[in-house]
């Protein structure tokens, strides 16, 4: 009568937790600028630990589990703090597939005398652990997906920077893709700014945008006429000659706003408005 | 509409539209393949302002789908041809839905023939309930 898998593994956890750490530190991989060995030991010695409360013989085939909840939540933890100090997913995945190599070891020792179950055995280690690594690609990606998302809003913030260039004169340059979400910020912040200001023209500079589709020319005529409403005018400026054309072709009616191909010239139209005149200091006055 | 076994595809590449980002992915991967091909600056913007557009319909009306992107040539022409597919609804009178100002939605209803007019050839069909396929293709100079 052979003792359970789990069971003869974990009367042997220090050995493999040995064998682990030797693994993964004879390991070319292995990343000690990001990880000092004793945290490394803390950490695997904690998944350890953690693997051998939860895991039985019968969840072993069965790795969704809901018994196996808290070993995939150390497990995802792990992975998302490597994404997070910048680990590479090949460093991540070592790590956890160096332990099948450590368990695979101190199986090969117990099992000696009958290799027909040391193979079955073998295989339903290896693809326990195999679903693990798989867990700790996909929570690895998430946390990186997570520091995509918040760098995105990050730019989303410093992109759309609305500076007062005259008194009474607020310009907005716009840089880059112009979606729904960031088309509303653009709006809330212009209009906030035209009240704490009080500015009555507000240009709105749209050189750094690719492409201004009709969502996007939707999303400019509504900024209009909500600054409009607050009692501003409002310039479109920084019209390429390949926007406009593409514009006609869209047939979106800009005919209502007033736009000018570059800033200097809507700054002109700003200062007109405003009966603003500026002229060259005349030499002989200094 | 050129006869299409008189096209050759150099290269196709598929990428699905899901959400709001990946239409502004798709635009840029577009605008890369057509750099290196040596588009003029007018007909980028117009290629990739009609792809904005029906990725967007895609996204809006038929929850999602897929482009192909392919890179084409004719004779000595280069060219770029993108297959918009989705499962959506489908368009059941699409004579209405080809006339500028009308949407079902909440845009401007300039998607559809907007595209139209920015692209060199433009395709489409659709069968109720089964889905959309828009297909245009712009030549690198012309």
């Amino acid at each position: 009568m052979s003792k359970s898998i789990i069971g003869t593994l974990s009367q042997k956890k220090n050995q493999i937790l040995t064998l682990w750490m030797r693994n993964q530190l004879s390991d070319g991989g292995l990343r000690d600028d990001l990880m000092n060995n004793e945290d490394l030991r803390q950490q695997s010695a904690e998944l350890l630990d953690c693997l051998f409360d939860t895991v039985t013989d019968d969840t072993l085939t069965a790795p969704d589990a809901p018994s196996l909840a808290p070993l995939i939540d150390q497990l995802t933890h792990v992975s998302m703090s490597r994404a997070r100090q910048g680990f590479t997913p090949r460093e991540t995945g070592t790590y956890i597939f160096s332990l099948k190599d450590a368990l695979l070891e101190i199986f090969r020792h117990e099992r000696k005398e009958d290799s027909e179950q040391l193979l079955g055995e073998i295989l339903l280690i290896s693809k326990f652990i195999d679903s693990l690594g798989i867990v700790t690609f996909e929570t690895f990606i998430q946390g990186r997906e997570e520091v995509i998302m918040r760098q995105t809003d990050e730019m989303t913030e410093i992109s759309t920077p609305v500076v007062q260039i005259w008194d009474g004169i607020l310009a907005m340059p716009l840089i880059g893709t112009l979606d729904s979400s960031r088309a509303l910020v653009v709006m809330e912040n212009l209009l906030q700014e035209i009240v704490r200001t009080g500015s009555g023209i507000a240009i709105l500079d749209i050189s750094g945008v690719p492409t201004v589709d009709s969502m996007v020319a939707q999303h400019l005529i509504k900024t209009v006429n909500a600054t409009r409403l607050m009692g501003a005018e409002c310039i479109i400026s920084g019209i390429r000659p390949e926007i406009a054309q593409t514009i006609v072709h869209l047939g979106i009616d800009l005919s209502q706003v007033v736009t000018k191909s570059t800033l200097a010239s809507a700054l002109k139209h700003a200062f007109a408005s405003m009966r603003i005149e500026v002229s060259k200091a005349n030499s002989r006055s200094f | 509409m050129t006869n299409p076994a008189m096209i050759d595809v150099e290269a196709s590449e598929t990428l699905a539209v899901r959400q709001e980002s990946d239409v502004i992915q798709l635009t840029s991967y577009i605008r890369q393949q057509v750099v290196l091909m040596g588009m003029s600056t007018l007909n980028q913007t117009k290629l990739s302002t009609a792809s904005s557009e029906l990725a967007r319909n895609m996204l809006i009306h038929g929850g999602g789908g897929t482009v192909q992107v392919e890179q084409i040539s004719m004779k000595s022409k280069k060219g770029i041809r993108l297959i918009f597919t989705d499962n959506g609804p489908g368009i059941a009178d699409i004579e209405q839905a080809m006339q500028s100002g009308y949407s079902t939605g909440s845009g401007m209803g300039l998607g559809l023939p907007g595209a139209r007019q920015l692209a060199d050839e433009f395709q489409l069909t659709s069968a109720v309930e089964e889905g959309t396929t828009v297909t245009i293709l712009k030549w690198a100079n012309d």
